[in-house]
């Protein structure tokens, strides 16, 4: 494998979910699986008694394989969840594969956080060292690079105070730039362009630009497409835990994006679905469009979008109304809207089939929800009730780009309307 | 960017499903030193930044434990110290006690401790519990002047044997690892590790001669109390620093065993290593 740099043989990744049942319970689960977890959380909402039954186990991977040659620049898309981390996370030897595996070739450089192993108490001299160390710098590495570090983080005038009191601006600059000087011959790299102000975000795409230049080969997680196209010629599409598409960047781009579509049949509930309620009224159809009115499953920040339900009365209703919820994966009801919200009156529904269309001005935070949808006569007698009759993802860019969510961890659930205004400065 | 690669010295790293027991790998952890050096130099540094009192706890914390120890014990209930004035005689064996029992509570939380890391980026992860028992050495250290200083007190003579201490203190720092690293592992597993600790610190300091003398025990109990590798450590303390019992057949047994449990240990810990990230 001489000009390969990585090459991936069927690898997989299983993890336990809430498994280990017994004395012990203090087994916590990890980011990369709430995915996962809330797959388990679902099924458990159903059914308690599935607290002692055996060990749930998903595969956040499975059966993916590619070589990368080496200078290649790959970037890794797919939705929240899709495996793209914990790939990332086996290639980087912090998690074992539990089939298959991998070789590389060269030093494995590894940045899937900002300021892994930053200190708050130590001053930015000593976290350039300590950071550098523990990403698996030489001191003499660290040393050699370490005026150009400071003079990429801006910060030469801080070097000496704790970072705990850094803005929070300051410190990821800083802990970007030691990163960025890592040299080794293989680069990992998960969403860490996400942060900083748009300037230094710029600073750093040049940065990758440089490396990418070096020669070296890069594996880059983004869920910023225009951040992909720029660095990447190669792009890998993971999807449940799979390797979906493997090809140019721009293509597999656009089919990433294209597959956040959805054909219009779909939204067709089973006939099996598990519902509750008298059941003179059925919920039959469930769709979610974009602001084009699009089906589709994926949402871009801050696009308009509506659901579209069809029901069917099996008999006439005279104060019906529909409460649509909007619950994260892990069971967090993000969201609760009824159409008798504002004093609306009931609806009153003949028999046979009746479309109801809700549009939404809500931005939800980049996570997986799913929808509760019901429909309820009076004051909240149910007729009928479907809990999460529609999965769909939120991602953290706006279509357009212009906008995007700045952090690796989501806090919350919306952003709520905001009006900013310009800062007006106080004269004494 | 000043990157340059040697082409003819690119190692190939083979990623593999968990197999059960794996090679120790020492050679990756010798590979990461600087790293065990920044780790060690984090904690002290962190500790003497965050804490009002700083150096002094390295003083206080021996010194609080022996006028405790020294009016319950040798005041009230008036045990033997081998003809050295009770007070010297428990800072004798308190200090290696203490460099041991923080060596091991500092190993078996520094897994767990290290949680953020562990999870983000890759290094021998053996190198966290090695650094945490390196780091105790400092306090040591600075409570090593503090002996000296109550032997001058007490007009105990300084005899040439001190020169072993740092072999002595070497074993108790073995002893702390090879224990320490089953209870890292398991803390990572099972979080009820962290509330036995302090109980099982208490107990062991009660089967190890840091109050009384080892010769307080019956003759046909030594063979196995002297199975705790504390006892060799602390009978060599007092042999460096007051003369007496040849401690080396303790030393020896002390020795011994804390081998068998630092293989164990390394091997046990390795082999617990491929989940931390998982459940960590």
């Amino acid at each position: 494998m001489s000009s390969l740099a990585i090459k991936v043989d069927q690898l997989g990744k299983r993890y336990q979910l809430g498994g280990d049942v017994g004395m012990f319970k203090y087994r916590a689960l990890r980011d990369a699986v709430t995915e996962g977890a809330s797959n388990l959380a679902r099924r458990m909402r159903g059914d308690l008694s599935g607290l002692w039954s055996a060990p749930e186990t998903f595969w956040a991977l499975r059966d993916v394989s590619f070589e990368i040659g080496r200078g290649e620049v790959v970037g890794i898309i797919g939705r929240n969840g899709a495996g793209k981390s914990t790939l990332l996370k086996i290639l980087s030897r912090i998690t074992r594969p539990t089939t298959g595996g991998a070789d590389l070739r060269g030093r494995i450089g590894t940045l899937l956080e900002v300021g892994t192993g930053f200190h708050a108490e130590l001053s930015g001299r000593e976290n350039i060292y300590l950071n550098g160390a523990i990403l698996g710098m030489r001191r003499a590495e660290v040393q050699r690079n370490f005026d150009a570090i400071v003079a990429f983080s801006g910060v030469e005038r801080f070097l000496d105070t704790p970072v705990k009191r850094y803005s929070s601006g300051m410190y990821v600059r800083l802990a970007f730039a030691v990163a960025a000087h890592l040299e080794t011959e293989i680069l990992l790299v998960d969403e860490v362009l996400a942060v900083g102000d748009a300037e230094f975000q710029r600073k750093c795409l040049d940065k990758m630009q440089s490396v990418v230049r070096d020669g070296r080969t890069i594996m880059f997680v983004s869920h910023n497409m225009a951040a992909i196209k720029a660095l990447c010629q190669r792009a890998l599409l993971i999807d449940g835990g799979r390797l979906v598409q493997d090809g140019s960047v721009d293509t597999v781009v656009d089919a990433y994006l294209a597959a956040g579509r959805v054909s219009p049949d779909e939204g067709v509930l089973p006939d099996n679905v598990p519902r509750t309620g008298t059941g003179e009224v059925r919920l039959r159809t469930v769709t979610l469009r974009d602001a084009d009115h699009e089906p589709v499953s994926q949402l871009y920040l801050g696009d308009r979008f509506s659901i579209e339900m069809t029901f069917e009365a099996l008999s006439a209703v005279e104060d019906a109304s529909v409460v649509v919820g909007i619950s994260s994966l892990d069971g967090v009801r993000a969201a609760t809207t009824y159409s008798t919200a504002e004093g609306q009156a009931p609806w009153s529904l003949a028999p046979g089939r009746h479309r109801i269309v809700l549009d939404l001005d809500l931005v939800l935070l980049p996570r997986r929800y799913t929808l509760d949808i019901a429909i309820v006569r009076g004051s909240g007698h149910e007729i009928d009730y479907v809990q999460q009759v529609l999965d769909f993802s939120a991602i953290g860019v706006a279509r357009t780009g212009g906008d995007s969510y700045p952090w690796a961890t989501v806090h919350g659930y919306v952003r709520p309307a905001t009006q900013w205004h310009q800062p007006v400065r106080q004269t004494p | 960017m000043s990157y340059h690669g040697h082409t003819a010295e690119i190692p190939t790293i083979e990623i593999r499903p968990a197999s059960g027991w794996s090679a120790l790998d020492l050679g990756s952890v010798w590979e990461y030193r600087e790293l065990v050096y920044y780790m060690v130099w984090r904690d002290i540094k962190v500790r003497y930044k965050q804490t009002a009192l700083g150096i002094g706890w390295a003083v206080l914390q021996p010194l609080g434990s022996l006028i405790v120890f020294s009016l319950l014990f040798g005041r009230l209930a008036g045990l033997p110290s081998e003809g050295v004035p009770y007070p010297v005689f428990t800072m004798a064996a308190l200090l290696p006690w203490q460099l041991f029992s923080n060596a091991f509570s500092g190993a078996a939380n520094s897994v767990t401790g290290n949680a953020a890391v562990i999870g983000k980026v890759y290094f021998p992860r053996l190198i966290v519990p090695i650094a945490a028992v390196v780091a105790t050495i400092v306090d040591f250290a600075i409570a090593l002047f503090l002996l000296f200083g109550l032997m001058v007190w007490y007009g105990v003579p300084l005899r040439v044997t001190l020169l072993a201490l740092p072999l002595f203190a070497l074993a108790a720092l073995v002893a702390a690892l090879a224990v320490g690293l089953w209870t890292a592992a398991l803390n990572v597993k099972y979080r009820d590790v962290r509330y036995l600790l302090p109980y099982a610190l208490q107990l062991w300091l009660f089967v190890s001669p840091v109050l009384y003398s080892v010769s307080l025990i019956p003759d046909r109990w030594r063979v196995l109390y002297s199975l705790n590798p504390l006892v060799g450590v602390i009978q060599g303390f007092r042999w460096a620093l007051f003369g007496g019992d040849s401690p080396w057949p303790l030393l020896a047994s002390s020795m011994l065993v804390s081998t068998v449990w630092l293989i164990g240990g390394l091997f046990y810990f390795r082999r617990a290593e491929d989940e931390f990230s998982d459940i960590i």
